[in-house]
């Protein structure tokens, strides 16, 4: 028997060592040689998570290398991109449709466009990858608990691994905590009966840049001693001048949510949007 | 994963690290000690699963091997564990322990970080076995690392010398089948009184240090025996030595290529090694990092390939192993292998929603303080959007760094130091000191969360609880600080914004040596913290982005906007009730979630 290879991917706390210790418990059950390796360590603060499992007579390496996965199993849609080029020519991408956005893809507050990547199955499909959608979190929270989506995603792509239903239920109850076996069982269940999904591309939001302009009078301005400005401006835009007054020392960042004109008890400043004329 | 069924089989699926443990117990280990560090820490954690062992956490790495090397004086087996660059604090005593040598076996874990993974360096402590004179193993599984770390204790007692067992993050955290056995302990050897052999004093160093020199020959000998050294002859065309991960990521690659395998990699059996090379056509070194066996091959005379096709940096790959034997000229060019990148979302690792670490950050970017940082889940504060750390650089560097910053006297705002309760105890005292001392004019923020976080919550000194959950003496911080002679100790609670604006402010302005400890638990260990969820009520919001300041990953852009802006929401499931994005907000639409909502 040729060694499977599978990643377990998504993002910290959504249960990605769970899933992975089911099914190489699953393998355990049925005599195989299995190696399971992640990177534990920034996985409690958000960061990505993978989980390599391999599983067949004789198992060498830990590591998966790209491009040879049977199965790649996503609690993410964004970590399901990331780790796909790892998939051999055939392999399958199960991926919940789950979408978490990350601080860091929410940083631009010139065309507020998240750097996140569409919902785009179809165009994915038609590059030739085996994507398989489902509503695992939607499921699972239908269910009782948004936080078994690793477990009926598991129940989804359960028919796609040559284990019984029997080993699969032997590993669930082998691994999760005794008092949620049962809720976990029904989680895998309604998993293996869940159809994909399909999905209808969102709309793409994009607002036009706008260019704002923040005014300060500065024989109004108590400058340090009072500083409200200076503190409250999401994007520090203004600082002490050199005359201890505010002034908009970074005028280019201005968002226009005009905090500083409301908060100024002394109505020293003013936000303007500058408008392109003719 | 010790499961029910499997227990019975005497077969368990476990990490390496889990596997070492295990084969510690198996060994009759009586005393364990470490400091926790990624990659290592699980092995102490899980000896604390398991009865009839000592076993604890010390304040840092030199502590755990001196108190480890106490025990093994005192007769009985004792095993300390750190990762890679623990053993440069502990290397003082390492490199003196080589020459007293031990009674009870000693044994030494270095967990290595090849890749960086979550270190700030990948430094490779294969060199410190050789720099020490002690014999150096490595497992290449977790069945290896079981075995191995039983025959470490052996080895040790039979030649009188701690032995470093050095793992690598790939072995420390991949889960294999191992066979399990029964904890057997050897005989305690009573304490002897010997100042000959455990004062070093220059005379009585001198007398010890031929015995670790006298040793090398004897245990290259052990190196050989097929315990630890394995030769499979395949196609002679190829021969590869290797050992640890490598064997595994060259067995996939070259199947068929003839391998020799060390178990120990120092002492080398180097008649073995020429026996082998007499054998192939060509012989390659495929090792992580350091070209450590490369350089001894070498000097012995071999003609070996190796750093010029496996890169010197990184950790090594399957397909960095297949890219390196393509330039050899041994396999075919791998050509585009797979498919390319799909474009997706940054995820680089963030504060927890909640994180009591936020509050001083944001505070001291407002403040416009330079800040030298330190390790811990708060260098997180570096990167966007809080952006409030200058420099880190290792275990208690702070405080010392902010002495010399301000002594510089060139720092375009106030000096700052920011160090975590686990590290301030770890390195963070001595700086401290000094720093009264010198009267410099700093202020250090000592973020008191009762917990080793960044390390996946291990309780200190500071938390009143040991190692298996017990109550234990408590350090007090703050009288700690007050008895080192800092006259300005404030404590504050960084759920509360403007008392933390307020009590930064204010020691900053003082003039000498100030102390802030912010003192909140981490939401995430020992216990989740878990409070009544906020959410965003969307009339009231201007999406100001003021909260989104926060980095809090609860927090989310929706598809509504104010004049433009995307509003937000929060991810009731993730947020934890810490009231922070609804203190910074100025449209008060941030709000406790009301009555009819349940945690799942
Ligand atoms: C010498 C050394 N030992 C151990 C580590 C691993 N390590 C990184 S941060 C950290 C402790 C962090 O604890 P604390 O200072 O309390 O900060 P927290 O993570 O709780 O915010 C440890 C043990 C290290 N980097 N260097
Ligand atoms: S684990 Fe604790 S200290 Fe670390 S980021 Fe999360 S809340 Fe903060
Ligand atoms: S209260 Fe606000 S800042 Fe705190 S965890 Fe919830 S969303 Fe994040």
């Amino acid at each position: 028997m040729q060694t499977r290879n599978v990643l377990v991917v998504g993002v910290g706390g959504q249960g990605v060592l769970l899933a992975s210790n089911v099914l190489a418990a699953a393998c355990l059950a049925r005599g195989y040689d299995v190696k399971k390796s992640e990177v534990k360590g920034m996985a409690q603060r958000g960061g990505a998570v993978v989980s390599f499992v391999r599983y067949g007579e004789r198992v060498h390496s830990p590591l998966v290398e790209r491009g040879r996965a049977d199965l790649v199993l996503s609690l993410e849609w964004a970590e399901a991109l990331r780790w796909a080029a790892y998939l051999r020519p055939g392999g399958v991408l199960a991926v919940d449709l789950v979408r978490i956005l990350p601080p860091a893809a929410q940083l631009d507050h010139r065309t507020w466009q998240a750097s996140y990547p569409a919902v785009e199955v179809e165009r994915l499909r038609q590059a030739g990858w085996d994507v398989r959608p489902y509503e695992a979190s939607r499921c699972a929270a239908e269910l009782g608990d948004g936080r078994m989506a690793n477990v009926v995603l598991l129940g989804a792509v359960s028919r796609e691994l040559e284990f019984t239903v029997e080993e699969w239920e032997q590993a669930l109850r082998e691994v999760v905590p005794e008092q949620v076996v049962e809720a976990n069982l029904r989680a895998f269940h309604a998993g293996r009966e869940l159809p994909l999904a399909s999905v209808s591309p969102g709309d793409v939001r994009r607002p036009a840049a706008r260019t704002f302009r923040v005014e300060v009078t500065a024989s109004w301005c108590k400058g340090r001693s009072c500083g409200i400005c200076v503190r409250v401006c999401p994007e520090e835009v203004l600082a002490f001048g050199p005359d201890d007054r505010a002034t908009a020392a970074s005028p280019d960042r201005c968002t226009g949510c005009q905090l500083c004109q409301l908060l100024c008890p002394d109505f020293a400043v003013v936000v303007r949007e500058e408008v392109a004329v003719g | 994963m010790e499961t029910r069924t499997q227990e019975r089989t005497r077969i368990a699926l476990l990490t390496g690290n889990e596997a070492i443990a295990r084969g510690a117990y198996e060994a009759g280990v009586a005393v364990a000690t470490g400091y926790p560090g990624t990659p290592s820490t699980e092995i102490v954690e899980y000896l604390a699963t398991l009865p009839d062992v000592y076993v604890e956490w010390s304040s840092n790495e030199k502590v755990a091997l001196d108190v480890a090397m106490g025990a093994s004086m005192g007769g009985v087996r004792a095993l300390c564990t750190m990762k890679h660059v623990g053993l440069n604090v502990a290397s003082d005593t390492f490199m003196v322990a080589n020459y007293t040598g031990v009674r009870g076996g000693l044994v030494v874990v270095s967990a290595d970080d090849p890749g960086m993974h979550s270190s700030q360096n990948e430094q490779d402590n294969r060199l410190y076995a050789k720099f020490a004179g002690v014999p150096l193993l490595e497992p290449s599984d977790s069945q290896e690392a079981k075995t191995f770390t039983e025959l470490a204790f052996s080895l040790s007692e039979e030649f009188d010398t701690p032995v470093l067992l050095r793992t690598t993050t790939r072995i420390s955290h991949t889960r294999g089948v191992v066979q399990l056995g029964d904890r057997q302990v050897p005989p305690r050897r009573p304490f002897q009184r010997d100042p000959a052999k455990y004062v070093m004093l220059p005379a009585y160093a001198r007398q010890r240090r031929p015995r670790v020199l006298e040793r090398l020959p004897r245990l290259a000998e052990v190196a050989a025996r097929p315990e630890f050294l394995r030769v499979e002859m395949r196609d002679p065309s190829v021969g590869v030595v290797t050992a640890g991960v490598c064997y595994t990521l060259v067995r996939e690659v070259l199947p068929e290529a003839s391998v020799l395998k060390l178990g120990m990699s120092y002492p080398l059996p180097l008649d073995a090694i020429r026996g082998f090379a007499a054998q192939v056509r060509r012989l390659f070194v495929v090792e992580e990092l350091e070209p450590f066996l490369e350089e001894m091959l070498r000097a012995a005379g071999l003609p070996v390939e190796g750093k010029a096709y496996f890169p010197q940096q990184g950790e090594l790959t399957p397909e960095r192993v297949r890219e390196g034997f393509a330039r050899a000229g041994v396999l075919p060019e791998p050509g585009d292998a797979g498919r390319a990148n799909l474009a997706t979302a940054p995820r680089p690792p963030v504060l927890c929603p909640g994180c009591p670490h936020t509050a001083p950050f944001l505070a001291l970017q407002r403040l416009g303080a330079v800040v030298c940082g330190d390790i811990g889940c708060y260098t997180l504060g570096a990167l966007e959007p809080l952006r409030a750390m200058d420099a880190c650089l290792a275990m208690g560097s702070s405080i010392g760094m902010a002495t010399g910053l301000a002594l510089a006297g060139t720092a375009p705002g106030p000096v700052v130091a920011v160090i975590g309760d686990s590290t301030f105890l770890h390195a963070g005292l001595p700086a401290l000191v000094d720093a009264v001392y010198k009267r410099a004019h700093v202020t250090v923020v000592i973020l008191d969360n009762g917990t080793t976080a960044m390390t996946g919550g291990q309780p200190h000194p500071a938390t009143g609880s040991g190692v298996r959950g017990e109550p234990a003496p408590r350090v007090d911080l703050a009288a700690v600080c007050r008895a080192m002679g800092v006259e300005f100790v404030r404590v504050v609670d960084p759920y509360d914004l403007g008392a933390t604006f307020v009590a930064l402010e204010e020691a900053i302005r003082y003039p000498g040596v100030s102390v802030v400890i912010t003192n909140r638990p981490c939401v995430e260990a020992p216990v989740k913290v878990r409070d009544e969820p906020f959410r965003v009520v969307p009339e009231r919001c201007t999406a100001c982005q003021l909260c989104m300041d926060l980095g809090c990953p609860a927090i989310v852009w929706t598809d509504e906007t104010y004049e433009g802006r995307p509003k937000v929401t929060i991810r009731l499931d993730a947020c934890t009730g810490c009231t922070l994005c609804a203190q910074v907000c100025p449209a008060d639409a941030i709000v406790r979630v009301g009555p009819g909502w349940r945690r799942s």
